[in-house]
């Protein structure tokens, strides 16, 4: 204690400075440590092992230590330490097991002091003793942690740890006799040096080998230790079991865990593999480093903070041959990038808002807008009084704002997915019951389309035909106008100019759906005429002479139902005229206001699906004449690319699986897999789980069915000794019951099985839920209060 | 008898360099030319042809613990000849099967035929018939274009430039440098994402020294499961199925030279024993120089050198395997024997298991690691302590050297191991033995089987040859992830 102080003196007289700075050595270096003046630093490693002095700007070496002219493996350090209560005193574990002191004082060029050779294999950790000058400990892979005198040529005493490899060892900075060592199975030791036969204590800290710990140099119970499994845990020893207070999570194995000086909860690690930087964390803000260091191109091998009272100084040696002094100033502070506000949609359109608190307060008088439905939460930490350095606030707001409960709502979601037909049934019957399923939830435009399916690709004069007549007359009368169809649909957040435009872009067919008036069928191609900004009261037909290829569609009309069809003569033009444009305008002025001219042509009178059918009619009529079906291949594309676009997974994806072959290969399959993974999401946050399996099911994409295929084990309970059943079947292997009985009716359970998760019990699906009405406890009357979801 | 080859093997235009002779891939042996009939091959009892079957089958009569591990992680549902010789170690068997099935059928990268496929490539360089018909079954099963069956040039560019690392892997991994994973890394189109270069890494590795565990152990060809009788074999692609048992008139001049035969059995034993126990006292007492270390790695990489003559330069690979590899004429040449280029010894503390390789393969190939670990440490430490008919032996130092003798071969050097004790402990046969398993396990005879340890037991040399396979993969995935590790910095 009074040498510590001692140091303390010194540093305040001797006040460090310097830069962030680096010089090059060599080799790769395994390990370093600092002299206890903080004005000198040893780098080892396989093929290094020197000293150099720290100066203001630079690193200067003042010693090779690797002398002799055959390399010996003796100098092919894994780890060094300098003692740091006689700056002559060095210490390094070879590879090759051996342990070697050094004695800067001696005055040869070889200040190799002492060898020991006990450990059989490498030597991972040599550590002095913090207080006492000749004592010296080892942990090498051979599983023995060794403690040497100095003035002794052998070990005094030998520690087997009974399990694997020795990867770190540590004296405790308070406790004189206490030692913590760790292993390479996950374990960690706590030792008193006078005992080797036993350790104190044991726990399993890590999944994996742990690689490092440090005790905290304050804090008499608190040791950090770091593993492979990414963890850097603080463990409080001072409760007879180990606890763990805090945990971090990094990206890659930590391979070295340091202690700040004079900051409570601080701590440096650097990794194993991959990870170059080096971090230092607030181990009560585990999620983010306080700060980083990004100066190394390999990993770091050794961290050492420059002085025992200085928290600004950190010192590192590193495999890209390079070591580095970082101060803390320049570290950079991840912090800082960090995006300090958080958003998120909930699946009914609420919104969740988190921010740091201070951005939020600042627009205090901020006005809350009409529909905010707050519910402001606040999490706020307790700055730390004590505290002494600079510590980030970490104190949030979240704020919840509810959509109001029309527009929000998804049930047309929930039941166009539970409707829909996706197969089972020929394409004409699927499009059409789909077709009637988005009718019924006023969703005019999708239901339009399911039709357009149905002409376009299922086969023509048998069903169609019939179909494509039957609501010719009177039906018609009934049909909403575009206009107003048109808004309706359209997603509030959308003006409908803007909707127009864009779907202009997107597909020639929604153009025609959504301009109500104003878009003509020009020629075969189905070219769009210019003049789309015609006035809504524009009313479109398909013009004279094509007069039965004007087929309505409204078949769920139930005039319609009721009707007599009649069936079109037969000696109609297959193939409508083209018409000029302008003329066609003239035409259907004249027209609209007259309605009922004609038996055929009444129809498309002002009523604007009638225009969008038309031009359905033509297709429909072209493809009866030579066009192959898949001639609208990129229409439907566009369609369903449209539908995505617009958000409306659910139809592209319905689509996309009742038409099949027809429609695949028009559309890439990484649209296709994101499409369906985005439905199957949605699906599954509704809960609707069978039918987000149909889904995965009919899916043609590999990847989309391969999601059927993973994590199909289910593990499962005998009833009776409550074990594992790790054979097939239902009798258990270790009682030999057969554990698939029902224990309500005690018969054996063939077909639908129902269990608690809990208890194990269970029995015919029926039966429980019978007995979970009126009771809560388990049937099998285990005491087990079991629950039926 | 006559060794004649099954299928195209020695029908073709595979003739050695005289013209006269047919050589068959799989037993080097020369079959007459006049004969050109096509005999079903002789009887194969049992799973093995070193190992008597009721060796295998008593030893613990195939235990309901293995026929719960074959049910659970088979991928082909039955229990095939490797798992019944393997589950004479039931504790290993299951971490085997366990990381055998993950890679195989568990979710990673590639998709489930290309697994298949890339173990077909893998034992094709070592023309391990028994594997690629396995793999050809099970690629077929798992939905794999039967197309590509018919050769390389059948298969996606991809896979195809999968052949190069495969080649250096099998044979010289050692040369394996961040410049291949950059190439498979970096091509544009038919590029390899990393974690599916795991995968394949982690595959080629397994099967490669799977290839040396069935030749090693004499693994019969599987029966076909449809006939009755039993011993029709599987003739997918008309494999030479080679009986390895009846191949006794082999000539190789380092085993005719070594002295077994005479001795006497017994005694070989205890004075291996007794070299042990030597080996264990000294420890304390002698220490040799660090120098002296040093050469002795050196003097006993160079040694393996010696172990085998270099009779086998005409390699003449059948064309039903060849046509998996590229390159056919890529094998194994010993790490120490380039002189000229005089590559750096791996120095194994620097790039360990379970430092290094573990962490990144489980980062990019997520679990791997846990099972493959398991598997290793698993063999590592596997022991019955006994040794013959010894019990309450330590055998820490006999698996230790099996294991890092492998390594030596492989140019990998543990600082901190006394390579001395390679010499003292793995007589010449022996080492005969691990170096035609590790580096070339097609050229294994039952003679190189039997003339090693013959006091000892089945059970124990299939310990011993767990032991070469698994010392095999870790150092073919020491240099593989070596590798990726330097790319990626």
């Amino acid at each position: 204690m009074e040498k510590m102080a001692r140091v303390t003196t010194a540093l305040g007289g001797n006040t460090i400075t310097g830069r962030t700075m680096f010089c090059h050595l060599d080799a790769p270096a395994n390990a370093i440590s600092v002299c206890r003046d903080a004005a000198q630093v040893v780098v080892a490693g396989r093929n290094i092992f020197k000293i150099y002095s720290i100066e203001e700007d630079q690193f200067v070496e003042k010693l090779n230590l690797r002398v002799g002219r055959k390399p010996s493996l003796n100098f092919s350090c894994a780890d060094v330490v300098w003692h740091q209560m006689d700056e002559n005193l060095l210490a390094t574990a070879a590879t090759n097991g051996v342990v070697v002191t050094w004695n800067l004082g001696k005055p040869s060029r070889n200040k190799q002091d002492q060898l020991f050779t006990e450990h059989k294999r490498t030597v991972n950790k040599v550590c002095f003793h913090p207080t006492e000058v000749y004592m010296l400990l080892s942990g090498s892979q051979d599983g023995y942690m060794k403690c040497f005198d100095l003035r002794k040529k052998d070990s005094v005493s030998t520690f087997s740890g009974q399990s694997e490899s020795v990867r770190d060892v540590q004296f405790s900075i308070r406790d004189y006799f206490t030692f913590a060592a760790t292993f390479e199975n996950g374990n960690v030791q706590l030792w008193d040096i006078r005992r080797p036969d036993r350790y104190e204590r044991m726990f399993t800290a890590h999944n994996g080998p742990v690689f490092c710990c440090d005790w905290h140099p304050e804090d008499r119970g608190w040791l950090a230790t770091g593993g492979r499994d990414k963890m850097v845990k603080v463990w409080d020893m001072n409760t007879t079991r180990a606890k763990e207070i805090y945990c971090v999570q990094t990206i890659a194995s930590v391979a070295r865990v340091k202690w700040r000086p004079e900051c409570k909860h601080h701590i440096a690690t650097c990794s194993m593999m991959v990870d170059h930087n080096i971090y230092v964390w607030d181990v009560r803000r585990p999620f983010i480093p306080s700060a980083m260091f990004e100066e190394h191109k390999d990993v770091t091998t050794g961290i050492v903070w420059r002085h025992l009272h200085d928290p600004y100084f950190l010192l590192s040696g590193s495999k890209d041959s390079t070591l580095y002094q970082h101060i803390f100033k320049d570290a950079s502070q991840p912090i800082d990038r960090a995006n300090p506000e958080g958003l998120c949609y909930s699946l009914y359109g609420d919104l969740a808002f988190a921010a740091k608190e201070s951005l939020i307060s600042s627009d205090s008088n901020r006005k809350p807008y009409i529909g905010d439905r707050r519910h402001p939460i606040f999490f706020k930490r307790k700055l730390d009084p004590t505290e002494q350095f600079e510590y980030i606030s970490s104190s949030s707001a979240l704020s919840v704002f509810e959509t109001d409960v029309e527009s929000g709502s998804m049930d047309w979601f929930v039941h166009t997915a539970k409707q829909y037909a996706l197969a089972g049934r020929p394409l004409a019957e699927l499009c059409d019951h789909n077709a009637k399923v988005a009718k019924d939830l006023d969703r005019n435009q999708v239901a339009q389309t399911w039709t357009m399916l149905r002409i376009i690709y299922s086969s023509l004069g048998t069903v169609s035909s019939a179909n494509l007549n039957h609501s010719i007359g009177k039906g018609s009368t009934t049909l909403p106008l575009m206009n107003s169809f048109n808004l309706k649909d359209i997603p509030s957040g959308l003006g409908s100019e803007s909707r127009l435009d864009r779907s202009k872009g997107e597909s020639r067919t929604e153009n025609i759906l959504m301009d109500s008036s104003s878009t003509l069928i020009n020629n075969e191609d189905n070219e769009e005429t210019e003049g789309s900004d015609v006035p809504a009261d524009y009313l479109l037909g398909d013009v004279e002479g094509d007069e039965d290829d004007l087929y309505m569609m409204d078949h769920e009309n139930p005039h319609a139902e009721e009707q007599e069809y009649s069936l079109p003569q037969e000696a109609f033009p297959l193939r409508h005229e083209i018409v000029d444009n302008p003329s066609a305008l003239d035409h259907l002025q004249d027209k609209a206001d007259s309605p009922h001219v004609s038996g055929n042509e009444a129809e498309t009178v002002s009523l604007t699906p009638v225009e969008s059918f038309s031009l359905i009619s033509i297709s429909h009529s072209l493809y009866e004449n030579r066009l192959p079906s898949d001639f609208f291949n990129p229409i439907v594309r566009d369609t369903l690319l449209f539908y995505a676009e617009q958000g409306d997974v659910q139809t592209a994806v319905s689509v996309l699986i009742v038409l099949g072959d027809r429609i695949r290969k028009e559309i890439d399959e990484q649209t296709q897999e994101h499409w369906y993974t985005s439905y199957i999401d949605l699906l599954q946050r509704f809960q609707l789980w069978n039918i987000s399996n149909e889904v995965i099911k009919l899916s043609t994409c590999r990847a989309i069915n391969c999601l059927n295929q993973a994590s199909t084990t289910l593990h499962i309970n005998c009833s009776n000794c409550k074990r594992p059943m790790s054979n097939r079947g239902w009798i258990c292997d270790r009682c030999r019951q057969c554990a698939s009985m029902c224990a309500v009716c005690h018969h054996v359970v063939k077909g639908l099985f129902v269990w608690c998760q809990g208890c194990s019990h269970g029995g015919h699906l029926q039966h429980i839920m019978k007995w979970l009405e009126t009771s809560s406890h388990c049937p099998a009357g285990c005491g087990h209060l079991c629950e039926y979801t | 008898m006559n060794r004649l080859s099954a299928g195209p093997i020695g029908s073709g235009s595979a003739a050695s360099a005289a013209g006269q002779y047919r050589v068959c891939g799989n037993c080097r042996k020369v079959p007459r030319q006049e004969k050109r009939v096509q005999v079903s091959p002789p009887l194969a009892r049992g799973p093995s042809a070193f190992i008597p079957e009721n060796e295998v089958m008593q030893a613990n009569g195939l235990d309901e613990r293995t026929n719960l591990l074959v049910e659970e992680y088979s991928t082909s549902g039955r229990l095939d000849n490797i798992t019944q010789v393997m589950s004479i170690h039931t504790q290993y068997l299951e971490s085997f099967l366990r990381s055998q099935f993950y890679m195989l059928r568990m979710d990673g990268p590639l998709p489930l035929p290309y697994r298949h496929y890339i173990a077909i490539m893998a034992a094709a360089r070592h023309q391990c018939s028994y594997l690629i018909n396995m793999h050809v079954d099970e690629f077929l099963k798992t939905g794999g274009i039967a197309e590509w069956l018919n050769g390389l040039e059948y298969i996606p560019q991809r896979l195809k430039n999968l052949n190069e690392i495969n080649k250096l892997l099998a044979h010289r991994p050692w040369l394996i440098t961040k410049e291949h994973i950059q190439k498979l890394v970096k091509t544009g189109e038919n590029n390899w994402s990393l974690p599916e270069l795991v995968h394949a890494v982690v595959l080629l590795a397994h099967y490669h020294a799977l290839a040396s565990f069935v030749f090693g152990s004499g693994i019969n060809p599987e029966r076909d499961p449809d006939t009755s009788n039993g011993v029709r074999l599987i003739a997918v692609n008309n494999f030479c199925v080679c009986d390895l048992a009846n191949d006794n008139n082999i000539e190789n001049a380092s085993l005719t030279s070594s002295n077994f035969g005479i001795a006497d059995s017994l005694s070989e034993l205890e004075a291996l024993m007794e070299r042990m126990k030597r080996l264990q006292e000294d420890k304390e007492d002698e220490e040799a120089s660090q120098e002296e270390m040093a050469t002795r790695f050196e003097k006993e990489k160079k040694e393996s050198l010696l172990v085998i003559s270099g009779a086998f330069d005409d390699e003449i690979v059948s064309t039903d395997v060849s046509r998996y590899i590229e390159d056919p004429g890529f094998g194994y040449k010993d790490f120490a024997r380039r002189g000229e280029e005089h590559l750096p010894t791996f120095r194994a503390q620097d790039y360990t298991w379970e430092n290094h390789g573990f962490s990144l393969v489980n980062r990019l190939y997520s679990d791997i690691g846990h099972l493959l670990d398991e598997k290793f440490r698993m063999v590592y430490n596997l022991t019955y302590n006994t040794m013959a008919t010894h019990e309450d032996v330590d055998t820490t130092m006999l698996r230790r050297a099996l294991f890092n003798y492998v390594h030596c071969m492989y140019g990998i050097r543990y600082d901190d191991y006394d390579y001395g004790e390679v010499n003292q402990l793995l007589e010449r046969s022996l080492k005969v033995y691990i170096k035609t398993v590790t580096c070339y396990p097609e050229r294994t005879t039952k003679r190189m089987y039997d003339s090693y340890w013959r006091q000892f037991k089945h059970s124990e040399k299939v310990h011993v040859n767990l032991l070469l396979m698994e010392a095999r993969m870790q150092a073919e995935l020491l240099y593989a992830l070596r590798a990726i590790t330097r790319h990626l910095t």
